[in-house]
C-alpha cells in the first residue's frame, strides 16, 4: 500500500498475510474464488487437472487470509493459512 | 523444492467430510457445496461435540448433502426429512438435529410437515437451499420459481409467482428465521451458528444458483447470478416478513427476521407429561 | 406413576392390550395419528408412555407418524405406530424406507372395511396382501395376526422381539373386532416377559460397516450420538451404507435384505395346528376368523367330517412348505378370511394341482359364522 507519509503507528501494526492452498484435483473450474477474492490474488491457470478443468493459481501476494475463497468454494478445493507477516510498511 | 511441496493439503473442514466420496455430485458452480461448507464451518465453530450432531435430508440435489457429511446422517424419503428429524429430537433431546434440504422437498411435498414442526417450535435447524427449481430431476418448475422463468414443465414461462418462504416460516410460528445467499458466506456461517445454538425451530433460507437446470434454461450464467445476489439484494434485519418476496428487480431482502425464545416440545413434554403431579 | 408391566388380570379390549404389550416390551416412542378403530392404541400409549419415561407425539398425518418412528428408532429405542386401512396406505412409501434402511419398528393395522373410507367402525381382513406388497419393489416383512385381546398383548411383545432381532418392520394385522372386543387378559410378572433388543456393534468405530451382515444375516445397529457416523439412505447402498447405483450392488443388497427373512423361516414362522394329524380337509385361517374356524372344526367333527385347522399366527412370511406338504395328503383347503380372497390365493398357489382350494369370505363388515364354513365344506366336499 502506498502512503503519502508513513502512519504514526506503522511500526506497531502487523499486517496479516495468507498463503493460498489449492487442492487442484478437486476444482471444477467454477471461477467463483477468482471473481470474488477481495484482493484479486487469483487467476485461472492454463494447466488441466485430472478432470480436465483449469484450477486457479495465485498471481500476486496480496492474500490477507480472509478465508473468503475457502468459504465460497463449493468443492473444498481451496483454503488459506496464515503466512509469516510482512515487515513494516515503509 | 519438490520434496517440500509434498506436504499433505488438508482442508480445514475435512474432519467433517467423507472425503472418500469426493468429488461430490453437484455441478460446477452449484451453490449447494458452498452452503454445505458454511454449515460444516458452523458446526465446528459451535464447539459442540460432533457426535451430538445429526443431519437429515430429503430427496433432491440438496438432499445429497447428508451423504457427504461425516456425522450420523440420514437420507430419507421425499419431503419427510422433518418428521424424521422430529422423531430423532423427541426421542433424544440431547442431540442437535440439522435438516439440510431443498425448496421443493421442504415446501412442496414437505410443506405440511414444515408448518407443523415450525408451529410446534420443534428444536431443530432447517436449512433450505432455494435454487428456484427442481434440480435433480431435470429442472421442473418449483413453488419458488420466479414469475415468467422457464423450466422444463413451464416451457413458455412460469405463469405463477414464487413463494415467500420466510413469511411462511414466520406465520407458522418459527422462532428463528433468516435468509441469506450463498455468497454472503460469513453472515451465513454466523447465522448457522446462531440457529444451531437457538433453542427452538430455526429456519434459514439460502438463495443459490443452479447453473445447469435453472441457469442454462433461463440464460443466466451462474457467475452473473452471483453478481445479482451481490447487487440486487439488500440486508435489512428485522424486516417485515410480508415484504420478503423474491423479486430481483425490486431487490431481495436478506437478513435475520425473527429471533425469539419460546418453550420447545421436548421441554414441554417433560414438564407437562413426565413430571406431572 | 404406574409400573411398566401391569401384572394381573384385566378386562380390556384388544387395542388397550396391544398398548400394554408394547409398554411391557419396552417401547419408548409412539408416533400417532388417530384413526378408527386404532385410536385406542394411541390413547393408551399417550397415558402410559410418560410412566416409563417414553415419548408420545401425535403427528400431523400418518406419513409423519410412520417417519417419526423411524427417526426415533435410530436413537436406539423401540418404536411403534398404529393405524387402519387409509393410514396404512399412506404409510407404504415409508415402509419401504424402513425395510431398506433396516430400521426396526412395529406397525399395528387394526383393519376395517375397505377400500377407501369404507366401513370405519366395522372389521375386515382386507389389507393382508397389502402388508406384504403394499410398498413398491420386492421385499420381505413379518406380519402377525392376533385372534384375541390376550394375543394382542402377547404377540405385540413377540412383534417387538422379531423386529429387533431381524431389523425389519413387523406388522400386527389385527381387525376392528379383536381390537374393540373386551376379554380377560392376563399380564404376567415382569421377569417372565422375554424381550429381545437389537445387537450393538463392537470394535473400532472407524472400521464399522453398518450394513455388513452378522452371523444370522443381520448387522449390529448403533445409535445416533455414539460416534459411529453411519450414513443411512433409502438409495441402494453397499455395506458401508454409501449409495451405489449398480446392478451388482443392488443384487447384493436385495439378497441381504430378503435373505434375513428367507433364511430364518424356522425361527420366524409361527402356526397353531388343531386336529391336523388325521384331517382330510384343512381350514386355513388367522385373526378373528380363526375363532370362527375353531368352532367350525368342532361342529364338523361332530358330523363325522375330518376337518383340521391350521391357524396362521405369522401370516407373512407365509408357511409355503407346510401347505405344500399338507397338499400331498389332504382332500382340500378352505381359507376363512374376511375379504374376497387374499391369503386364499397363497394357499391355492402353494397347494397347486395337488389339492383344491376354496374360500369362505366376504367383503367385510362382520365376522364369518361357522354355518357359512360348514355349508361350503359340505357343498364342496360331498
Amino acid at each position: 500500500m502506498k502512503y503519502w507519509r508513513a502512519p504514526l503507528d506503522s511500526d506497531e501494526i502487523i499486517v496479516v498475510r495468507g498463503k493460498v492452498n489449492i487442492i487442484k484435483d478437486r476444482c471444477k473450474g467454477c471461477g467463483y474464488c477468482i471473481e470474488f477474492c477481495p484482493r484479486e490474488v487469483l487467476e485461472s491457470s492454463k494447466e488441466f487437472n485430472a478432470k480436465g478443468y483449469h484450477p486457479p493459481k495465485v498471481k500476486s501476494d496480496g492474500c490477507l487470509n480472509c478465508h473468503y475463497c475457502e468459504l465460497l468454494c463449493p468443492e473444498f478445493a481451496i483454503y488459506t493459512e496464515e503466512a509469516d507477516p510482512v515487515e513494516k510498511t515503509r | 523444492m519438490a520434496k517440500a511441496k509434498a506436504k499433505q493439503q488438508v482442508h480445514p473442514l475435512e474432519e467433517l467430510i467423507r472425503t472418500e466420496r469426493l468429488p461430490h455430485i453437484w455441478c460446477s458452480g452449484c451453490g449447494i457445496g458452498t452452503v454445505f461448507s458454511a454449515c460444516l464451518a458452523a458446526i465446528q465453530e459451535t464447539g459442540i461435540d460432533h457426535k451430538k450432531f445429526s443431519m437429515v435430508s430429503g430427496i433432491g440435489c440438496s438432499g445429497r448433502g447428508a451423504g457427504y457429511v461425516k456425522l450420523d446422517s440420514f437420507h430419507t424419503t421425499h419431503g419427510r426429512a422433518i418428521p424424521f428429524a422430529t422423531g430423532i429430537k423427541m426421542a433424544n433431546p440431547s442431540l442437535n438435529v440439522i435438516v439440510f434440504s431443498g425448496d421443493g422437498d421442504l415446501f412442496a411435498i414437505g410443506g405440511n410437515h414444515f408448518i407443523h414442526a415450525a408451529h410446534r417450535n420443534m428444536d431443530i435447524t432447517v436449512i433450505c437451499i432455494n435454487n428456484f427449481i427442481y434440480g435433480m430431476t431435470g429442472g421442473q418448475v418449483a413453488a419458488t420459481t420466479p414469475h415468467l422463468d422457464k423450466s422444463s414443465t413451464t416451457p413458455y414461462g412460469n405463469p405463477e409467482t414464487p413463494f415467500n418462504l420466510p413469511l411462511m416460516a414466520y406465520a407458522s410460528g418459527a422462532t428463528y428465521v433468516a435468509r441469506w445467499t450463498m455468497i454472503h458466506s460469513n453472515d451465513l456461517t454466523d447465522s448457522f451458528v446462531e440457529a444451531i445454538n437457538h433453542k427452538g425451530f430455526s429456519f434459514i433460507e439460502v438463495l443459490s444458483p443452479c447453473p445447469i437446470n435453472y441457469g442454462r434454461r433461463n440464460k443466466i450464467k451462474s457467475l452473473n447470478m452471483l453478481k445479482m445476489f451481490q447487487d440486487n439484494t439488500i440486508i435489512k434485519n428485522n424486516a417485515d416478513p410480508a415484504e420478503l418476496d423474491i423479486d430481483f428487480k425490486k431487490g431481495v431482502v436478506l437478513g435475520k427476521f425473527v429471533d425469539i425464545d419460546k418453550p420447545t416440545p421436548d421441554e414441554n413434554y417433560e414438564k407437562v407429561c413426565m413430571m406431572r403431579e | 406413576m404406574k409400573p411398566k408391566v401391569l401384572t394381573g388380570e384385566h378386562f380390556i379390549n384388544g387395542d388397550l392390550a396391544c398398548a400394554e404389550g408394547a409398554i411391557a416390551a419396552g417401547c419408548m416412542f409412539f408416533g400417532a395419528y388417530p384413526i378408527t378403530p386404532a385410536t385406542e392404541v394411541a390413547e393408551r400409549m399417550s397415558e402410559r408412555l410418560p410412566d416409563v419415561c417414553g415419548v408420545f407425539i401425535q403427528m400431523e398425518d400418518e406419513i409423519a407418524a410412520m417417519t417419526s418412528i423411524l427417526g426415533a428408532a435410530w436413537t436406539g429405542v423401540k418404536t411403534m405406530t398404529a393405524t387402519s386401512g387409509p393410514g396404512f396406505s399412506l404409510m407404504m412409501e415409508t415402509v419401504g424406507l424402513s425395510v431398506v434402511t433396516e430400521t426396526p419398528c412395529v406397525v399395528v393395522n387394526v383393519q376395517r372395511g375397505g377400500p377407501s373410507t369404507g366401513l370405519p367402525t366395522m372389521g375386515a381382513q382386507g389389507d393382508m396382501m397389502q402388508a406384504k406388497w403394499g410398498s413398491h419393489g420386492d421385499y420381505e416383512i413379518i406380519a402377525i395376526a392376533p385372534s384375541s385381546p390376550q394375543e394382542m398383548f402377547d404377540l405385540t411383545i413377540e412383534a417387538f422381539n422379531l423386529s429387533e432381532k431381524y431389523r425389519v418392520p413387523v406388522f400386527i394385522m389385527s381387525d376392528e373386532v379383536v381390537g374393540h372386543m373386551s376379554e380377560k387378559v392376563m399380564i404376567p410378572e415382569a421377569k417372565e416377559i422375554k424381550t429381545i433388543s437389537r445387537i450393538q456393534p463392537k470394535g473400532r468405530k472407524d472400521q464399522f460397516k453398518p450394513f455388513q451382515p452378522g452371523p444370522n444375516g443381520v448387522s449390529p445397529m448403533p445409535a445416533i450420538g455414539e460416534g459411529y457416523n453411519v450414513h443411512v439412505t433409502g438409495l441402494t447402498h453397499d455395506e458401508q451404507g454409501y449409495p451405489v447405483m449398480s446392478v451388482e450392488t443392488h443384487k447384493e443388497m436385495m439378497d441381504r435384505l430378503l435373505g434375513k427373512i428367507r433364511n430364518n423361516l424356522d425361527d420366524i414362522i409361527r402356526v397353531e395346528e388343531y386336529l391336523l394329524d388325521d384331517a382330510d380337509i384343512v381350514i386355513v385361517s388367522y385373526g378373528v376368523s380363526a375363532r370362527t374356524s375353531f368352532t367350525s372344526v368342532d361342529m364338523l367333527r361332530e358330523m363325522g367330517i375330518k376337518v383340521g385347522l391350521l391357524r396362521l399366527i405369522t401370516v407373512w412370511p407365509f408357511p409355503e412348505e407346510m401347505i405344500r406338504d399338507l397338499s400331498k395328503r389332504v382332500k382340500g383347503f378352505v381359507t376363512v378370511e374376511i375379504n374376497l380372497g387374499q391369503i386364499s390365493r397363497e394357499v391355492q398357489r402353494c397347494a397347486g394341482a395337488n389339492a383344491p382350494s376354496y374360500l369362505v369370505g366376504h367383503a367385510g363388515g362382520t365376522v364369518i359364522t361357522p354355518d357359512e364354513v360348514i355349508n361350503l365344506i359340505k357343498e364342496a366336499f360331498e
